[in-house]
C-alpha cells in the first residue's frame, strides 16, 4: 500500500502554544483511518492543516505524491480531496437540490447533473426534502447533505471532521454504514472523531493525538487494548 | 432556441413562469409605445430614470447575489462619467466615435474596479471593511475633483473645473443614413431602454447559470464554496468588476444625457442612493431591483420638485424602514407574495 496523504514534521504554533508539534502521519490508499484524541489534542488544527485553511509553521503535506503545503483548499479539492466540516456547513437559504447541483456542476455537463442529483438524494434519503431550504433540515440531515456534497466531487480522499456530531444513535450507525460502503467502493477516508463506539464500527487504523503530538498509531484492535491510550483518552472522557 | 430561453429562468430569479413573462411582455410593450403619446420632455425624464438602473443592477449582482457590499459604486460611476467627458472632448467625438468614448470609459471603470477589487479581495478585506474601503474611495475621488477648479487641472483639452463640474462633451450620436441621430429625449429613451433590456436579460442568464450558482454559494458560505473546488476570490472579483462596469455605464449615460458631470455625483448623498434603491427593492432579485429602483427614482424626483431636503430625509426614512421591518426588500416580498398566491390559485382544490 502507498500513502495517499502524508504529513511530514508538521508544526503549527499559535503564539507560544504548539497546537500541533512534529506530526508525521500517513493515510494509506484505500483505508479508513481515524484520528482521535482528547479535547485540545490538536485534532481540529491538524485537520485544518491537511485541508489547507491553516498554513503550517513548519513541515509539509503531500497528497498523491505532490507537495500541496502551499496550496489553497480549493486547489487540493481539485486534486481529489473532499471535506466535510465539523459544524454542518451547507447553503442554508438554498434548496437541498441546488446545494447538490452546486457541488456537481463543476464535474458534470448540464445534461448529467439531474440524474446524479437524484441518485445522491436517494442515497442520502433526502428525496422528500429536495425542494426545502437546506437550513430547514434537521441537524442530522444537514450533516448527511454535507457528506453528500463532499461525495458529489467523487474524491479520491474524503476528510470527515466529526461527521456524526449531534446525530442520534441510529443516524450515527447508518452514517458508519455509509462510510463503509464508500470505502468498499475504493474511497480512502480520514475521520476525526470522539465517539468510540462509532470508531469501533468503522476504523481500520487509528492515530491517537495527545498534546499536539502523535501518541500512538496502530490497528483499531491494538489501540483499544493499549492501556496508555485508555489512560489519556478513554479515562478522561465519557464513552458511550 | 427553447433551451436558450429556458436558461433565462432558474432558482436565482423570482419571476420564472408564464405569468411572469406575460407581464414582462406587457410592461415592455407599454414602455415601447409610451413615447408615442407622452410629452418628449417626460420621455427624456424617463430615460434619466432608466440610466441609474444599470448601477442598481450591478450592486444587486455583487451585494444581493455574491454577498459583497460596496458602498462606493459611485466611484466607478464618476470615473466612467469623467472618463467619457475627457475622451469625448479630446477626440472631438461625434457620430460613432461617441460610442468608442462610451466603451473606453466603461472599460476604464472596469479596470479601476479590477485593480481596487484585486487588492481588497486578495488582501482579504471582507465584510463591513469592503464597504468602508469602497466608500472612502468614492469620497476621496469626490474630494480630489472638488479642488480641480484651476486651469492647471486639465486633461488635454478637457478642463475638470472642480466644484462646478465638467461640461461640453457631446451627447451620444448614432451614425445613420442621412446624418447621425442625436441620442436625446425620445431617441435616448429608446437607446437606454434597449440597452437595459439587454443587460437585464444578460444578467438573468448569468445568475441562473453555473456562474450564478457559484455566486450565491459564496454568499451563503464562502468556505463551503471553496471546499467544493471553487476559487472564491476569482468569482468575487468577477462579480465586483461586472457590477462596477455597470455603474460605469450609468455614469457614461448620465454624462452624455446632461452633457455634464460634477464631483457631487461621487459624494456622500450620491453614494448612499444605490444602497437605498437596492435595499428597498430587494437586493437578492434583479427584477425587484429594477422595478423598485425605478419607483424610488420617480418618487424622489416628484418630491424634489417641492423640496430636495425632504426628498433626502424621505430616502433615509425608507432605508431605515426597510432595514427594520423588511430586510429582504419590499419588491422581493411582493414578488414572493404573488408567487404564493399564484401557486395557490393554480394548485386548485384537491381531487
Amino acid at each position: 500500500m502507498t500513502a495517499i496523504l502524508e504529513a511530514r514534521g508538521l508544526h503549527k504554533r499559535f503564539g507560544g502554544l504548539a497546537a500541533v508539534a512534529d506530526v508525521d502521519l500517513a493515510i494509506e490508499d484505500g483505508e479508513i483511518h481515524c484520528l482521535i484524541g482528547p479535547n485540545g489534542a490538536g485534532k481540529s488544527t491538524l485537520f485544518k492543516l491537511l485541508l489547507g485553511t491553516y498554513d503550517p509553521s513548519a513541515g509539509r503535506v503531500m497528497f498523491q505524491g505532490v507537495d500541496v503545503t502551499r496550496q489553497k483548499p480549493f486547489e487540493r479539492v481539485l486534486h481529489g480531496m473532499s471535506i466535510k466540516m465539523q459544524v454542518p456547513s451547507v447553503f442554508r437559504d438554498l434548496p437541498v437540490s441546488q446545494n447538490l447541483v452546486i457541488a456537481l456542476q463543476r464535474r458534470l455537463p448540464r445534461t448529467g447533473i439531474e440524474a446524479e442529483m437524484r441518485r445522491l438524494l436517494a442515497l442520502l434519503e433526502l428525496e422528500e426534502q429536495a425542494g426545502k431550504p437546506a437550513g430547514e433540515l434537521s441537524h442530522g440531515q444537514q450533516q448527511w447533505l454535507e457528506i453528500g456534497m463532499a461525495l458529489a466531487l467523487q474524491p479520491r480522499l474524503l476528510l470527515l471532521d466529526e461527521p456524526t456530531a449531534g446525530m442520534s444513535t441510529d443516524e450515527t450507525f447508518r452514517t458508519g454504514e455509509l462510510i463503509q460502503r464508500l470505502n468498499a467502493s475504493g474511497m480512502t477516508i480520514l475521520v476525526v472523531e470522539h465517539d468510540m463506539a462509532f470508531i469501533r464500527q468503522i476504523a481500520q487504523r487509528v492515530t491517537v493525538l495527545h498534546l499536539g503530538r502523535v501518541f500512538a498509531q496502530d490497528s483499531i484492535d491494538r489501540i483499544i487494548a493499549d492501556p496508555r491510550v485508555a489512560e489519556i483518552y478513554l479515562g478522561k472522557t465519557d464513552v458511550d | 432556441m427553447r433551451d436558450r430561453l429556458q436558461a433565462l429562468n432558474g432558482p436565482q430569479t423570482l419571476g420564472n413562469g408564464r405569468a411572469f413573462w406575460i407581464s414582462f411582455a406587457v410592461v415592455l410593450a407599454g414602455a415601447l409605445i409610451y413615447p408615442a403619446w407622452a410629452d418628449p420632455y417626460d420621455v427624456g425624464n424617463s430615460a434619466y430614470f432608466l440610466i441609474w438602473i444599470f448601477m442598481a443592477l450591478g450592486l444587486s449582482l455583487m451585494w444581493g447575489y455574491t454577498g459583497i457590499l460596496s458602498f462606493g459604486q459611485t466611484a466607478f460611476f464618476g470615473i466612467a462619467g469623467y472618463g467619457y467627458g475627457v475622451i469625448a472632448i479630446n477626440i472631438g467625438a461625434s457620430g460613432g466615435l461617441t460610442f468608442v468614448a462610451l466603451l473606453c470609459a466603461v472599460s476604464l471603470a472596469a479596470v479601476s474596479a479590477a485593480v481596487l477589487g484585486y487588492f481588497m479581495i486578495y488582501g482579504r478585506v471582507g465584510g463591513v471593511f469592503f464597504g468602508i474601503v469602497t466608500f472612502a474611495t468614492t469620497l476621496a475621488l469626490a474630494a480630489f475633483l472638488h479642488q480641480t477648479a484651476g486651469p492647471e487641472w486639465a486633461i488635454g483639452k478637457a478642463r475638470l473645473n472642480g466644484f462646478n463640474g465638467m461640461g461640453g462633451m457631446s451627447p451620444l450620436e448614432l451614425p445613420w443614413f442621412g446624418g447621425p441621430i442625436y441620442l436625446e429625449d425620445t431617441a435616448l429613451y429608446y437607446f437606454v431602454l434597449l440597452l437595459l433590456l439587454a443587460v437585464y436579460l444578460g444578467l438573468r442568464l448569468l445568475v441562473n447559470g453555473r456562474f450564478g450558482n457559484v455566486l450565491v454559494a459564496i454568499r451563503e458560505d464562502p468556505l463551503r464554496a471553496e471546499l467544493l473546488g471553487y476559487d472564491v476570490r476569482k468569482f468575487q472579483l468577477a462579480a465586483f468588476v461586472i457590477g462596477s462596469a455597470l455603474a460605469g455605464l450609468s455614469g457614461v449615460l448620465y454624462t452624455a444625457w446632461g452633457q455634464f458631470i460634477t464631483p457631487a455625483s461621487m459624494g456622500l448623498p450620491a453614494a448612499a442612493m444605490p444602497i437605498i434603491w437596492v435595499a428597498f427593492s430587494g437586493r437578492s432579485d434583479l427584477t425587484a431591483t429594477l422595478v423598485g429602483t425605478f419607483t424610488l427614482l420617480l418618487a424622489f424626483q416628484t418630491i424634489t420638485i417641492y423640496s430636495q431636503q425632504y426628498a433626502l430625509i424621505l430616502m433615509g426614512a425608507v432605508l431605515l424602514a426597510t432595514v427594520l421591518f423588511m430586510p429582504t426588500g419590499l419588491m422581493v416580498e411582493i414578488g414572493r407574495l404573488i408567487r404564493r398566491l399564484h401557486a395557490r390559485a393554480t394548485a386548485g382544490p384537491a381531487p
